[in-house]
């Protein structure tokens, strides 16, 4: 056999390593799914196959009300923060650059870099006040929450998309006799459209697996299926947690899967 | 030209920047472009031409002069209010749309009606030779085509003007001598006026029913390919279109003195002498008229070859004479040769 040319898979150690990473980064999430499907009621000791705990869940009146809950309140909040996110990407890149880009970058990206526990309880002593004021208290305090943290999540493949957008093309619309907002109509908005399907995904799972700014802002009964599955850690814990985790795993796997294939690269 | 004007540039600036850092890339440029002609903007890359064709559409505004369409002052207007489209270098294709659809583009944004729309746009298919093409994507057609595509959508809404910016740049060259033969039977059929900017010297001469030649911002000189050609009005212009020689001289009675002492009848004013390389001639040394000079290279080009050649007095020259396969006389390196000058090709032209 000739010798072959370099090639890092036949390094001494390489498979190994290779797969004590893997095995390392899922194990834990295959362990989980495993007891998911567990017959008894412990998370550590195998007892044989049963689906009733995906049934158990799926009967739980409160794991119910919070799926239901994080579900609104993910499509309220990823539908506020691609709207704001869309709008601040075409105010950041199509026009002249100005003064003080940068500061509204980092302005707009804030929530990414501010530890998300000086956010929660920031946003605990303000909507503190505001309730304390009027006296609501129902979801939206958790929709603008869970809608400002996902705006820069949002604006970040959205921005990308307009950049990467030839702007010739809109200079080609305006020069077809088009206005500017039939410019936007017919031909930013459909080559964005990709940018903005992938922001609001982003968003929508960033939304529906937040803990922290939740736990802090929400009233008495408003609990996610997240601050619902952290109450449940506290008392006695079952595999009913693992049939939950596994359901949201396959939830975001489908959606992340989709935003890969539209931020994908043509050609 | 007595006809009609589809465009006038008055005094026309553009400075990009601001203060003292500005940049002109058009300094006070005035151009008349004759209805129905096919007028080239021909310069080097930077020389404002291109910036000159983004004015005319309304891509950018004056920082001052004013602009005419037709009669209308447009300065103001933006493109969409404009009666000109443009192809551009890039084609610009709208990737989500059809061929048809990119080709209806126009149409539709004026509000035409869609039985309109449909035919015009067949028409231009038909025009363009892409009848089998109208429900693909543009990004499965090669170049050859989206420029082609890019053509019939530009001229789908019937422009008063059609501004074309190095649409040619992108393609081979044999496509390239393909759609500028394309290009001018459209121009006929059609009769719309075509503004069309290039670098390339040769596709100006072959396309252009006029030509101005553009340097810094400022137009050079304008006129017929030929005129261009043969009588340049200064060293920029000369040196871009085509080869020329240079000899520095003095004025005389007769025509101009060479360094060497040779006088040469010569046209024109100024204080340098022009000829292109194939209008020289070369003879055996020291028969009969001409200036002496050595033979310092031979460069072969198929059809003919470059014979390059020095004076007594250290100017360098280049002759292009027949190849020797073809029945011209060979020459050697070193060998001295008598080089005249075919009867009114020498031209005084300022620096």
């Amino acid at each position: 056999m000739a010798e072959r040319s370099f090639e890092v898979s036949r390094l001494p150690g390489f498979a190994t390593i290779a797969i004590a990473v893997f095995v390392l980064l899922y194990l834990p999430i295959a362990t989980l799914v495993v007891f998911s499907f567990n017959s008894g009621p412990s998370i550590a000791v195998w007892q044989g196959w049963s689906l009733h705990w995906y049934s158990d869940a799926w009967n739980n009146e409160a794991v119910k009300g919070a799926t239901f809950r994080s579900l609104i309140i993910a499509t309220a909040a990823s539908a506020i923060a691609t709207t704001v996110a869309t709008m601040a990407a075409l105010g950041t890149t199509r026009r002249a650059a100005f003064g003080g880009q940068t500061f509204i970058y980092v302005v707009i990206n804030q929530p990414l870099m501010v530890p998300e526990i000086v956010t929660a309880v920031a946003l605990l002593i303000l909507f503190g006040v505001i309730k304390q004021a009027t006296g609501y208290q129902g979801l939206a305090y958790l929709i603008i929450a869970h809608a400002a943290f996902c705006t820069p999540f949002a604006y970040l493949p959205i921005r990308a998309r307009l950049e990467g957008m030839d702007l010739s093309l809109e200079t080609a619309a305006s020069d077809l006799y088009a206005n500017p907002w039939q410019t936007f109509r017919h031909v930013t908005l459909p080559l964005l459209a990709p940018g903005i399907a992938a922001g609001a995904m982003l968003a929508f799972v960033i939304s529906l697996d937040d803990v922290v700014i939740t736990e802090f802002v929400k009233s008495g009964g408003q609990d996610t299926l997240p601050t619902y599955m952290l109450g449940q850690m506290r008392r006695a814990i079952t595999p009913e947690v693992n049939a939950i985790s596994t359901a949201l795993l396959g939830l975001t796997i489908v959606l992340l899967t989709l935003f890969f294939i539209l931020t994908r690269k043509k050609n | 030209m007595t006809q009609k004007v589809a465009i006038t540039a008055q005094n026309v600036v553009k400075a990009f920047g601001q203060g003292a850092a500005a940049v002109r890339a058009l300094d006070n440029v005035s151009v008349e472009i004759a209805a129905g002609e096919f007028f080239t903007l021909l310069g080097p890359s930077g020389c404002g031409k291109t910036t000159l064709l983004r004015l005319i559409a309304g891509f950018e505004m004056p920082t001052a002069g004013t602009i005419l369409i037709d009669g209308a002052d447009v300065t103001e207007k933006p493109p969409n209010h404009r009666p000109v489209n443009t192809v551009f270098q890039s084609y610009a294709l709208f990737p989500h749309l059809t061929v048809a659809e990119n080709i209806g583009f126009g149409l539709k944004m004026q509000g035409r009606p869609k039985a309109e729309v449909a035919a015009t746009t067949a028409e231009m298919l038909e025009l363009v030779k892409l009848e089998q093409m109208a429900d693909r994507k543009t990004s499965q057609l090669s170049g050859g085509q989206q420029q082609r595509v890019a053509l019939a959508r530009a001229l789908a809404p019937r422009p008063k003007v059609l501004l074309l910016d190095e649409p040619l740049s992108a393609l081979d060259l044999k496509l390239r001598k393909e759609m500028q033969v394309e290009l001018k039977r459209l121009q006929t059929e059609t009769g719309i006026t075509f503004v069309f900017v290039t670098h390339d010297q040769e596709e100006a001469l072959t396309m252009s029913d006029r030509i101005a030649v553009m340097s810094a911002g400022k137009i050079q000189q304008i006129g017929a390919p030929r005129d261009i050609y043969t009588r340049p009005v200064n060293r920029f212009v000369a040196s871009f279109i085509g080869e020329t020689n240079f000899l520095p001289v003095d004025p005389s009675p007769h025509g101009a003195r060479l360094s060497t002492g040779d006088v040469i009848a010569a046209d024109g004013d100024g204080t340098v002498l022009i000829v292109r390389p194939e209008q020289l001639r070369l003879g055996p040394a020291g028969v009969g008229a001409g200036l002496a000079a050595k033979v310092t290279g031979v460069v072969y080009f198929g059809t003919d070859i470059h014979v390059n050649l020095m004076l007594a007095d250290g100017t360098a020259l280049t002759a292009r004479v027949p190849s020797p396969v073809d029945g011209g006389a060979d020459f050697a390196t070193g060998q001295d040769v008598a080089v005249t000058f075919q009867p009114g090709a020498a031209r005084l032209i300022r620096e």
